[in-house]
């Protein structure tokens, strides 16, 4: 599992190019309880996002008055890992939930639904690093399925740097053993970035490479997106713009 | 099982009812037809084994960890089993994130008893280091869709990802536990089945849907082994059943689990 340091020859653990995202697939409408959903794989991540709302707020004194509330769980199942940890949330968990509401409450007309809540849950089953980016990209999915309005998609992967190199969209091997990481959610009709964290060390300029390389990830993954959404109610759309 | 689901309303109640009182049921089968099965392993490439199982729409995910650990004190020499249940609220409207309740822990208590008494492993074969290190065998039950009767599609789920499972192989080295690269299969010895008979009114119906379960006197879910003998019962309602109930929900339930049986052996 060595890195070659060789330029021409040099290739990362999994084969890929520097600016090559992991092998992805987004599927809406998997969940018949759900008021909308999406299945994600995104490299050996599988993450299964179920949306509910907008409903009624529990417990009530945290609605708010003039606009719906978002929140978000995120939570790995204890087989998604290895070794298997615990179902009980950790504060990584709760963390994550977090980051992803904030990156996701930009792109969503809350104020359309004063007193209401809209609950985003995301289930880990399988976890292969950049796990928050894969679940911000099937809750974006999971929200429009739900019939929720959005005033853009939110598309999400995270760029770093390993082996002195600057790289798209790191699996797990690359997330433990690189030298920086950066998850980016970025909404591209909007050109607003709304999620933004990193560990590791960066030089300004190579953190500015690795937002633009990240950025250039997010937009190949929005039209992911896009299709999963066409495959779902492309036709339905078509059928309605016949009508009119 | 019925205080969590909502409230199904006065029509639908009457109208389920008055259908099992004639003999049929809300998606048109028969009182003693089950849903569609349908049984798929290794979906989860990181755990030592997986399966999810689909009854009708109900859908169920089960991984297996297996690991090094300390036993119970009470079996110094035997490996440990360690079933677990979530209910993950992208199941159900009516699911809520936060520690298992009754229900979850029911359901685990159940898969795990089944598991258990008909002996699917041979727990003295899985000592590492005797009196310090076994194998710790977790079964962990994902409930991603509920629409009823999740005990039967759990206990489906948690044998097929242990037919299917992997141990890892590990050496012992001056007393201490060392992982190696080989794995080789999980022996599983048995192939339980529970199948679940709800009574409503006085009929007894299989494999209840979840606003069936509403309307539910009373639930047998009845697990039995590979020579048809009985290894777990659990009764739930609040109704009673009279002795007559149980003799006919055990030979209803006898006769089915030789097809789901059939199904497990036949996907795995």
């Amino acid at each position: 599992m060595k890195l070659s340091k060789k330029k021409e020859s040099w290739k990362r653990t999994d084969g890929r190019d520097w600016n090559e995202l992991r092998p992805i697939s987004i599927e809406s409408g998997v969940l018949p309880n759900a008021d909308g959903s999406a299945y994600i794989e995104m490299g050996r991540n599988k993450i299964i996002v179920g949306v509910f709302g907008p409903r009624e707020m529990h417990p009530k004194h945290l609605a708010k008055p003039h606009t719906a509330v978002l929140r978000c769980r995120y939570h790995m199942a204890p087989f998604s890992v290895d070794p298997r940890r615990s179902p009980a949330p950790s504060r990584r968990d709760t963390e994550i939930g977090m980051v992803m509401r904030l990156a996701l409450e930009p792109a969503i007309f809350l104020e359309r639904y004063p007193r209401s809540s809209i609950e985003v849950f995301a289930e880990v089953l399988q976890a292969d690093g950049g796990t928050r980016c894969a679940s911000i990209n099937a809750s974006t999915v999971a929200l429009v399925d739900a019939g929720i309005p959005m005033r853009d998609l939110v598309a999400s992967c995270a760029s770093g740097k390993i082996d002195d190199r600057i790289v798209l969209d790191m699996g797990d091997y690359e997330d433990k053993n690189g030298q920086a990481d950066i998850p980016i959610a970025y909404m591209p009709k909007l050109e607003r970035v709304t999620l933004l964290q990193m560990d590791g060390v960066l030089s300004p300029v190579e953190l500015e490479q690795c937002v633009g390389l990240g950025v250039e990830g997010c937009m190949k993954i929005y039209e992911v997106q896009r299709e999963a959404l066409k495959k779902k109610y492309g036709d339905e759309s078509k059928q309605s713009q016949e009508e009119e | 099982m019925s205080s969590r689901h909502g409230i199904v309303p006065r029509l639908k109640r009457k109208k389920i009812q008055e259908a099992v009182a004639s003999g049929k049921r809300m998606d048109g089968r028969g009182l003693e037809e089950c849903r569609e099965i349908t049984i798929r392993t290794g979906v989860i490439e990181k755990a030592e084994g997986s399966a999810e199982v689909h009854l009708g729409d109900t859908r169920v995910l089960v991984g297996v960890k297996i690991g090094v650990g300390s036993p119970f004190e009470d079996t110094p020499d035997e490996g440990v089993l360690i079933c677990n249940a979530e209910f993950v609220p992208i199941a159900s409207p009516t699911f809520e994130p936060g520690p298992p309740d009754e229900n979850s822990i029911e359901l685990a208590r159940v898969v795990d008893r089944g598991l258990r008494s008909a002996k699917v492993v041979d727990f003295s074969k899985l000592d590492i280091i005797p009196g310090k290190k076994v194998y710790l065998i977790y079964v962990d039950l994902y409930i991603l869709n509920y629409a009823g009767n999740l005990i039967d599609a759990s206990a489906i789920a948690a044998i097929s990802a242990l037919r299917s499972a992997m141990k890892p192989v590990y050496k012992v080295e001056d007393g201490e536990v060392v992982p190696t690269d080989e794995k080789e299969p999980l022996e599983v010895l048995r192939t339980p089945v529970a199948v679940t008979v709800a009574k409503i009114g006085e009929s007894l119906v299989l494999d209840p849907l979840a606003d069936e379960e509403e309307v539910t006197d009373e639930r047998l879910t009845i697990t039995l082994d590979d020579d048809g003998n009985i290894c777990t019962i659990q009764k739930s309602g609040s109704t009673g059943l009279t002795v007559d109930d149980i003799k006919k929900a055990v030979d209803i339930a006898s006769k089915k689990a030789q097809d789901i049986r059939g199904m497990i052996t036949g996907s795995s």
